[in-house]
């Protein structure tokens, strides 16, 4: 039996077989109408999506812009839920959108599978994912993950001010999925970075953002090729050796799985668990009251998931076409915005209101269809574990600055500083 | 009263069985499951409702005969 060189190459020239993708011009700046040329990576947008979209949705709930190429951006329930189930006309080979679009010969198969994969060869590639990320087989988590936020708690002993973004939020998933994936813990604090290399650099010159990308790529093929030659237990070791129709995975498939699993569940947790603390911060009535009575926590979470949910995603339309009232073109980007559709009154009473014991709550958080987030079950976990913790260790907190708080552009959204008053 | 998973519509959220797991399981891949064959016991027969109004993809039945 050979040894396994799938991941000998250095991944440049990997990356230089590839289909070429093609440009598209960087715009940034202010925009000028949000219904024909929104943005979500400038600062207005970042500081209140919600006005925003809670506007269009009144006046023109399909919103337009020529930016990254040309995209449009649905806002109301049944458009969003619509496109995420129509994996006909709508493609997921991208996923992120910036100004370079993968080649259509990539799909089905997309830069990072599953999640930019499309039918037939999507519902496989998940399939190798699911049974590690159960409810159940995430239950085997919980428990360092507690200790661990313990941890991050007794950090703060004396000081009254924290950054529950940067010292606590940010942390909880990094460490987790390291533990997942079989990375040295000492690294998880440099994944955030890595995060902001892949999600954070979506206005840059894509020759500035392919720099930026490699370095997150040199690191993971190190650690591949660590475990290639030290096999464990763990999902790195899983991935190298799991077959699909037969063979190992391609280089690429396995490569391109540790990258989404490492990045998508770091800033993406990070926030929705910085959102909690920020709205309860924020809400000392509704704070005490989750105190008093932590049986609320359940419908807390997912309220705070539905009004605060931190992920927006992408898709790219196939072919020209005409939906519901507008002119889409082939490659035309769809901002695929979860958060504006959780906010929408067609489908959610008081809709705009955190209602924290909201008993009826089918909101999309975690998107819709056959890319339900493949992490849902871990992020709840890591959210109900963090809340739990803070909760339990600090539960008088407060928001002595609203206007120090700083939050994330682009499509996760979420604190990226939180100065809480915790004594 | 019976509950059903619509198999082609559930994608594994999990709400059924985070909310009602007197009711609902998971499979190895994380799908919802109705236990019992789907019977609703006497006094589960609101947290059937439950599971059924939070499941984002509406992929539960209450049916309330049976």
């Amino acid at each position: 039996m050979s040894a396994d060189d799938r991941f000998s190459r250095d991944f440049r020239d990997e990356r230089e077989e590839r289909p070429r993708g093609s440009r598209s011009e960087v715009v940034t700046g202010p925009v000028s109408d949000w219904a024909t040329d929104f943005s979500h990576a400038e600062p207005e947008w970042a500081a209140d999506p919600y006005l925003i979209q809670d506007d269009l949705r009144q006046r023109c709930p399909i919103a337009h812009t020529e930016r990254f190429g040309g995209g449009w951006l649905p806002t109301r329930y049944d458009d969003v839920a619509a496109i995420a189930y129509d994996t006909d006309r709508f493609s997921s080979r991208a996923i992120i959108i910036s100004n370079f679009r993968p080649s259509p010969d990539l799909a089905p198969v997309g830069i990072v599978p599953p999640i930019s994969s499309d039918p037939p060869f999507h519902h496989d590639a998940r399939k190798l994912l699911l049974p590690a990320f159960t409810k159940t087989a995430i239950g085997r988590y919980e428990q360092s993950t507690r200790s661990f936020c313990h941890s991050l708690i007794d950090a703060f002993d004396g000081q009254d001010l924290v950054d529950a973004a940067q010292d606590y939020a940010k942390h909880i998933p990094m460490r987790v999925i390291a533990d997942m994936l079989g990375l040295p813990p000492e690294d998880a604090p440099r994944f955030a970075e890595f995060v902001e290399d892949v999600l954070g650099t979506v206005s840059l010159p894509p020759e500035a953002r392919r720099e930026r990308l490699d370095k997150v790529f040199d690191y993971l093929y190190a650690q591949i090729r660590d475990h290639v030659e030290n096999p464990r237990d763990d999902l790195t070791t899983y991935l190298i050796n799991a077959e699909l129709y037969g063979r190992k995975l391609e280089t690429s498939h396995v490569v391109g799985t540790i990258v989404l699993l490492l990045i998508a569940g770091i800033d993406t947790t990070w926030s929705a668990i910085g959102a909690s603390l920020w709205h309860l911060a924020a809400h000392p009535a509704e704070r005490e009251r989750l105190v008093a009575s932590p049986d609320l926590l359940p419908t807390a979470m997912e309220e705070f998931l539905r009004a605060y949910a931190p992920v927006t995603m992408a898709r790219l339309v196939k072919e020209d076409m005409h939906w519901r009232g507008v002119d889409m073109r082939a490659d035309d980007w769809i901002l695929l915005s979860f958060p504006a559709a959780n906010r929408d009154p067609a489908q959610f009473d008081q809709a705009a209101q955190v209602v924290i014991d909201r008993e009826v709550n089918r909101h999309a958080a975690f998107g819709l269809g056959i890319h339900r987030c493949v992490g849902s079950h871990l992020a709840r976990m890591e959210l109900r574990v963090a809340l739990e913790v803070w909760l339990s260790r600090i539960p008088g907190f407060s928001l002595p600055d609203p206007s120090a708080v700083t939050w994330s552009t682009g499509q996760i959204r979420g604190p990226r500083a939180l100065p809480l008053r915790i004594a | 009263m019976k509950v059903q998973i619509d198999s082609g519509r559930c994608s594994g959220h999990g709400r059924c069985y985070d909310l009602a797991p007197e009711l609902f399981g998971e499979d190895e891949e994380g799908y919802g499951q109705a236990l019992g064959g789907g019977i609703v016991p006497p006094g589960s027969a609101d947290a059937a409702r439950l599971a059924e109004a939070n499941c984002p993809e509406r992929a539960i039945n209450v049916l309330e005969e049976g």
